[in-house]
Order: C-alpha cells, then sequence, then structure tokens
C-alpha cells in the first residue's frame, strides 16, 4: 500500500517538475525563438558566475523578480477572491495534466505501473472539465479587480473560451468514435496499429486530418496565446489581470504556458500516437519490410516516454512559431472563425467519420 | 463629375482558405529561424563569420559603425609639445547658436604665441551639436570626431566639460592632473600661472 502510494507521488512529481520546468522554459524559448525569426539575439545578459548560457538564466532572473516584486492590491476589491484567481488558473491547469498518459505499463518485477499519475476511464472528460474550469480563474481575476476594464477583459476571455470549447469538444468526438474510448491510456494504445501493410502507423493524425486541424485551431484559441490573445493583448489590450502584480501575475503568465504544454500533451496523446514509436510494439520492433528487433520491457518504456517528451516539445515549438507569424484576429473574425467556421466543420467531420465506420464495418 | 472606380484587392480561393496562407507565413518565420540558428551554431566554430545573424548590435561591447560625417563629443586639437592648438579668437564661442561654449583667453608668456585658452569650457548639456565651431576653427583646433556618444550625467554640472576633458577624450571627470573642482582653476592668477598648466607652459616656454 505504501509502495503504491510511494509510486504514485514519484510518477506526480515527475510529471509536475517536467511541467514546471518546461513552462519555465518557455520564457526562454519565447525571448530565443522570436529573436532568431526576428533576426535579432535575444535576452543574453544574464550571466550566472561569468556564464551566460544562451540567456537561459533569464528564466531564473524572471522568478526571483516576480517573487520578490510588491504585490498591489488596489483599494476596494474582493481581497479573497483577488488572490483566489490565480491560483485557480494555476490549480486547474496543472492538474489536468494528471490525466496524460506519458509512457507504456512498465513492469517492474510482479509490479505494473502505469505511467500516468490518474488512471481515469474517461479521463478526455476530466481534462476538458478542468479546461473549463479554468474559465473560472480568468473571470474571477476580472471581476475582483474591481476595473471595468478588467472585467471586460475577463469577458472577452470567457467568451472566447466558451465558443472555441464547443468546436473542441466536437473535433474531439471523431476521434472518440475512432478509438472507441475515453480512457487516454487506450487511445494511445489503440494507435499502435498500422494500416497500408504496415507501412503507415495508425496515428490520429491519419484517422482524423480534419479533426486535427480543427482542435489545433481551437486548442490555441483555448490558450489565449496569439492569434487568439485578444483577452490580454501583451502590449496594447488591457486585459483580465491589469490589476494583478508579482507572483500573481507571474502566474496567470505561468498559466498561459501551463496551458500550452496541456495542449501539446492533447494534440500527442490524441493525434500522434501518444508515446508510441512507429513499428514498436511491446515486444520489439516489427519493421514492415520483415526485420524485427526485440527489446526489453525497460528500453520500450524509455523509448515510448523519449518518444512522447520529443512530440510534446515539437508541438511546442510549432505552436511558439504560429505565435511569432500570425497576426492578432480581430474580434468579430474570432466569432466568425469559431462559430461560422469551426463548429461547423466539426460537426461536418463527425458525420463523415460516422459513415466512413459504417461503411468500413468497424466501430461499436 | 469625374468618378475614380478603386478597385479593392480581392482575395483569391486560396487566400480565402486561410490555411495554405498560414503555412506561407510559417514558410517566411521557419526560414528566417533555422538560417539564424544555423549562423549561430557555424560562428560557435568560427564559420561564415562574414555573415550576421542578427541585424542587431550588442551596444555596449559592440558599437555601431559611426559614418565619417557624423558630429560626436568634442575635442580640441594638441600641439606636438602638448599645448592646446587653440589660439583664443573667440570665434567659435561667437558663432555657437547654444552659447554653450566658454573661452577664456591670456597672452602667451611665449612672444611667437599670441593667445591661449586659460579656460575653455562646453556644456553639453546646452550644445546642439551643430557642428558650427568645427566650421569656424581658423586653426582647426577643434573637432567633433571623438566617436563618443554615449554622453550621459547624473548632474548639470557633470555635463560640463573643461579643457583637460575635451584634449583628452579619454578622460572623464573628476580630472586628476588638475585636482581642481569645475570650472577648473588653471590659468593665470595675478599673473601667475597655476594648476597642470605651470608644467606644460614652463615646458614651453623655457625649453630644456
Amino acid at each position: 500500500m505504501i509502495e503504491a502510494l510511494l509510486i504514485k507521488l514519484v510518477i506526480a512529481a515527475v510529471v509536475f517538475g517536467g511541467v514546471l520546468n518546461l513552462a519555465g522554459l518557455h520564457t526562454w524559448v519565447e525571448r530565443k525563438q522570436s529573436a532568431l525569426i526576428q533576426d535579432r539575439i535575444g535576452a543574453n545578459r544574464a550571466p550566472i558566475f561569468g556564464f551566460k548560457l544562451l540567456g537561459l538564466f533569464h528564466a531564473v532572473a524572471d522568478a526571483i523578480k516576480m517573487f520578490t516584486k510588491e504585490d498591489v492590491v488596489p483599494r476596494g476589491v474582493d481581497r479573497t477572491l483577488h488572490a483566489l484567481a490565480p491560483f485557480f488558473s494555476v490549480f486547474f491547469a496543472l492538474v489536468a495534466f494528471a490525466a496524460i498518459p506519458f509512457g507504456p505499463q512498465l513492469v517492474l518485477g510482479e509490479r505494473v505501473i502505469d505511467l500516468q499519475v490518474a488512471k481515469i476511464d474517461a479521463a478526455l472528460l476530466y481534462i476538458f472539465a478542468m479546461l473549463s474550469l479554468g474559465v473560472y480563474g480568468v473571470i474571477l481575476a476580472g471581476f475582483a479587480s474591481r476595473n471595468n476594464y478588467a472585467i471586460m477583459g475577463s469577458i472577452r476571455a470567457t467568451a472566447q473560451m466558451i465558443s472555441y470549447e464547443i468546436a473542441l469538444g466536437i473535433a474531439l468526438i471523431g476521434v472518440l468514435m475512432v478509438y472507441g474510448t475515453m480512457d487516454l491510456g487506450k487511445a494511445v494504445e489503440a494507435q499502435g496499429h498500422t494500416i497500408a501493410g504496415g507501412w503507415i502507423p495508425l496515428w490520429g493524425i491519419v484517422a482524423q486530418p480534419v479533426g486535427f486541424v480543427v482542435f489545433l485551431t481551437a486548442a490555441l484559441a483555448e490558450t489565449k496565446r496569439l492569434p487568439f490573445d485578444l483577452p490580454e493583448g501583451e502590449s496594447e489590450i488591457i486585459g483580465y489581470f491589469v490589476e494583478y502584480s508579482g507572483m500573481k501575475f507571474g502566474m496567470f503568465f505561468l498559466t498561459d504556458f501551463l496551458e500550452t504544454i496541456l495542449v501539446a500533451c492533447l494534440a500527442t496523446t490524441l493525434f500522434f500516437g501518444g508515446w508510441q514509436v512507429p513499428y514498436l510494439q511491446p515486444d520489439g520492433f516489427h519493421f514492415p519490410w520483415g526485420a524485427e528487433l526485440p527489446l526489453a520491457n525497460w528500453i520500450y518504456v524509455l523509448l515510448g516516454v523519449t518518444s512522447f517528451t520529443i512530440k510534446v516539445l515539437a508541438f511546442c515549438f510549432v505552436f511558439m512559431q504560429i505565435r511569432w507569424t500570425l497576426p492578432r484576429f480581430r474580434y468579430d473574425q474570432l466569432m466568425d472563425l469559431g462559430w461560422k467556421g469551426l463548429f461547423p466543420i466539426a460537426v461536418v467531420n463527425v458525420l463523415v467519420t460516422a459513415v466512413v465506420m459504417i461503411l468500413l464495418g468497424g466501430g461499436a | 463629375m469625374a468618378v475614380k472606380v478603386v478597385q479593392r484587392p480581392q482575395l483569391t480561393f486560396w487566400e480565402k482558405l486561410y490555411i495554405p496562407q498560414i503555412l506561407c507565413g510559417l514558410r517566411i518565420t521557419f526560414r528566417h529561424f533555422f538560417r539564424n540558428l544555423f549562423l549561430h551554431i557555424a560562428h560557435r566554430f568560427g564559420r561564415k563569420t562574414d555573415v550576421r545573424a542578427g541585424v542587431t548590435y550588442q551596444y555596449p561591447e559592440e558599437l555601431r559603425p559611426l559614418f565619417s560625417r557624423l558630429r560626436t563629443r568634442h575635442r580640441l586639437m594638441v600641439r606636438g609639445n602638448g599645448a592646446p592648438r587653440c589660439v583664443g579668437c573667440m570665434l567659435c564661442e561667437t558663432v555657437c547658436p547654444a552659447k554653450c561654449i566658454t573661452i577664456v583667453p591670456a597672452e602667451h608668456p611665449d612672444p611667437d604665441v599670441e593667445k591661449f585658452p586659460v579656460r575653455f569650457d562646453i556644456n553639453l548639456g546646452v550644445c546642439v551639436y551643430c557642428g558650427y565651431c568645427v566650421e569656424v576653427c581658423p586653426e582647426d583646433a577643434i573637432r567633433m570626431d571623438t566617436g563618443i556618444l554615449d554622453i550621459a550625467a547624473t548632474s548639470r554640472e557633470a555635463m560640463k566639460l573643461d579643457l583637460h576633458e575635451l584634449m583628452n577624450p579619454e578622460l572623464r571627470k573628476p580630472v586628476a592632473a588638475c585636482g581642481l573642482d569645475f570650472p577648473h582653476q588653471c590659468g593665470v592668477h595675478g599673473g601667475e600661472l597655476r594648476g597642470s598648466w605651470e608644467e606644460t607652459l614652463a615646458a614651453l616656454t623655457h625649453p630644456e
């Protein structure tokens, strides 16, 4: 019993430690990647003992600054809600990671360990619930700030997030139909099959290309980053966290990065085979040209975790690239895209998926 | 009445689809990203150093190339014996539109030289960098070619340059050679030279 608890604790520590560090690293990636895109050098002025390490210590400097800055609470605000809002945001973004499977089952002697913090049957529903609850942090921040601009910012954010959650949800119904399960671990296992004589792994993107595009767009809108950053708009638009300073502001900042990573994890899990490596089965590689390479369980697990990490990092990179490529939408364009573009496409995608599945004779 | 029909640009089918255009934009950013990434790595190994990976300059370490005609902080030219080339003709003080130059001339101990400046102060906080003083000088004694752009100080007093600083652009206040606060007291006091000028002019008037 104690052992099981300890194992869970270790897994939780690994996941949250990894995720939080990746979020911290995102500030560095954001600076350096944008610098390279825009022919600049980027932040490189935080040496520790003379080592600059490509400006990597700027993330540390940021954290120190955030923690030591004055925390200004405006006069007349609801102090409880004002303090709670950033914690809500971060909390719901963080707990959603619990349901992400980041590796195949690890066999240690008698024990079979799921590399997943919480093995939930309805993991997908759980993640969506947490994503939706994230809106509370946003709306509380605007509401508790006692600032009209903040309220309007939070209303914009809420409208955007709710609109796009619908498209997001419907886009994932197609995926649910293909895998026939809400359990993300089983969904990833289902993506281990291959088609076309074993050449192409049957990942979600092969089965649901349209669903993937809709999911990616809606998920980017969920993260409230460019080109969907109307709720805040770093330099121009007054957002829902104007009245926040110090680490409370830092938490909203962190939430943005956490949501980006969460979306990258979701996209990997649902559409890019999660921890699956092409042609890798639990007992080793089975190449379509007939070659086989048997592997031990721990190598299989290691390859799986590596594969998952690389895919997530690649998605983070692509999201960052998109963020520095596209300009911001106008608000009516945003709503048009959500309701007149993505929503109908997602619905048609579900219908087409259903028809195709019946024609192929598969499905439930 | 003449009517001009303005042709508004219409989006083509591919542009309306939006996604191909996103990919076009991504192609540009990816091209820049990987080009610069490659160049940065190449620079680390000492290759391709003639191609810049960024258009920005790392300012305090790396100065921008200055155009040769750019007017920067003034300097006073120095003769071979260490005395200023200035003859105290007051033309620059007269022509200065900002009235930032103050010259106190004195009779030179050497009868071959008519005058010399005992004080030559420029208040950089007032100077407009018009360059008239350089244009008007008959002796080519003042130039604005030091390349010093980072003229900044925490007080108005520190913006005032005296003769020592003008003759040695590397010097910054306080000037040890004079040892006196601005305006420096080098010069003629009751018919006697005092301050660091004493040595310079002593060497000038009594060589060896």
